[in-house]
């Protein structure tokens, strides 16, 4: 199972009925093709950075899911032939949380190793290039 | 070349103690150099992240490079990323009009 992070946008002149109705029908897919929802943000009105589709601003809607490749490809597709999403974009994310919680161990080692903290070790560190 | 630019990476680059000999080392503007995902322990840089990314961009929504802002490679390259994923989902302009 991956993890992945869909992010769309739909047209401003949606009802709130339609963007319910929406975030619904893709919950639908993503457990209708074996993957579960983790997390929907809606995020609400936005205006958008250049125009698209002539519009100048949107509704961003976030899901956070995890699935195989199958569930993705079936929720790119509905969103191609929903009209009133307007863009979207899919991003992998499982590796990127993994690397970070790689970082965050490995800083949490460094820490314990020196029991003087953060604080102490990044001053330190500045000062001895400055000297020289 | 706009001398903003001249003058920013001047005001980057440690100080050449022969140029200024008696002047000293606080007399200049000293940018900070310290990459600032690396001082503040981000390690993932999300595109989403509009405020912080907009840091990184020029006002033509062009992506600063690294002699500008100080940010260290593996950050830049993250930072890429996160730029170009913003632009997609229209956070962040290809290119803004002035």
């Amino acid at each position: 199972m991956r993890k992945y992070e869909i992010i769309f946008v739909i047209r401003p002149d949606a009802p709130e009925e339609e963007v319910d109705k929406i975030v619904h029908q893709m919950e639908g897919v993503v457990s209708g093709t074996g993957g579960r929802v983790e997390r929907v943000d809606r995020m609400g009105r936005r205006k958008l950075a250049y125009r698209v589709r002539r519009h100048r601003e949107g509704i961003y809607v976030l899901f956070v899911l995890e699935g195989g490749g199958e569930t993705v490809k079936e929720f790119e597709r509905r969103l191609k032939v929903t009209d009133a999403v307007i863009k979207y974009l899919t991003v992998r994310i499982d590796e990127e949380e993994k690397r970070a919680a790689k970082l965050k161990a490995l800083r949490a080692e460094e820490a314990a190793r020196r029991p003087k903290g953060k604080a102490a070790a990044a001053p330190s560190a500045e000062v001895l290039p400055a000297k020289e | 070349m706009p001398p903003a630019k001249n003058s920013a990476r001047n005001a980057e680059r440690p100080a050449k103690p022969s140029s200024t000999p008696t002047a000293g080392r606080k007399q200049y503007f000293r940018r900070r150099k310290v990459c600032k995902f690396c001082d503040e322990k981000i390690d993932v840089i999300d595109y989403k992240d509009v405020k912080t990314i907009q840091q990184f961009v020029s006002e033509r929504g062009k992506i600063l490079p690294r002699r500008l802002t100080g940010t260290c490679s593996p950050h830049q390259r993250l930072l890429t990323l996160a730029i170009k994923r913003a632009r997609n989902i229209a956070f962040l302009p290809f290119a803004a009009e002035l």
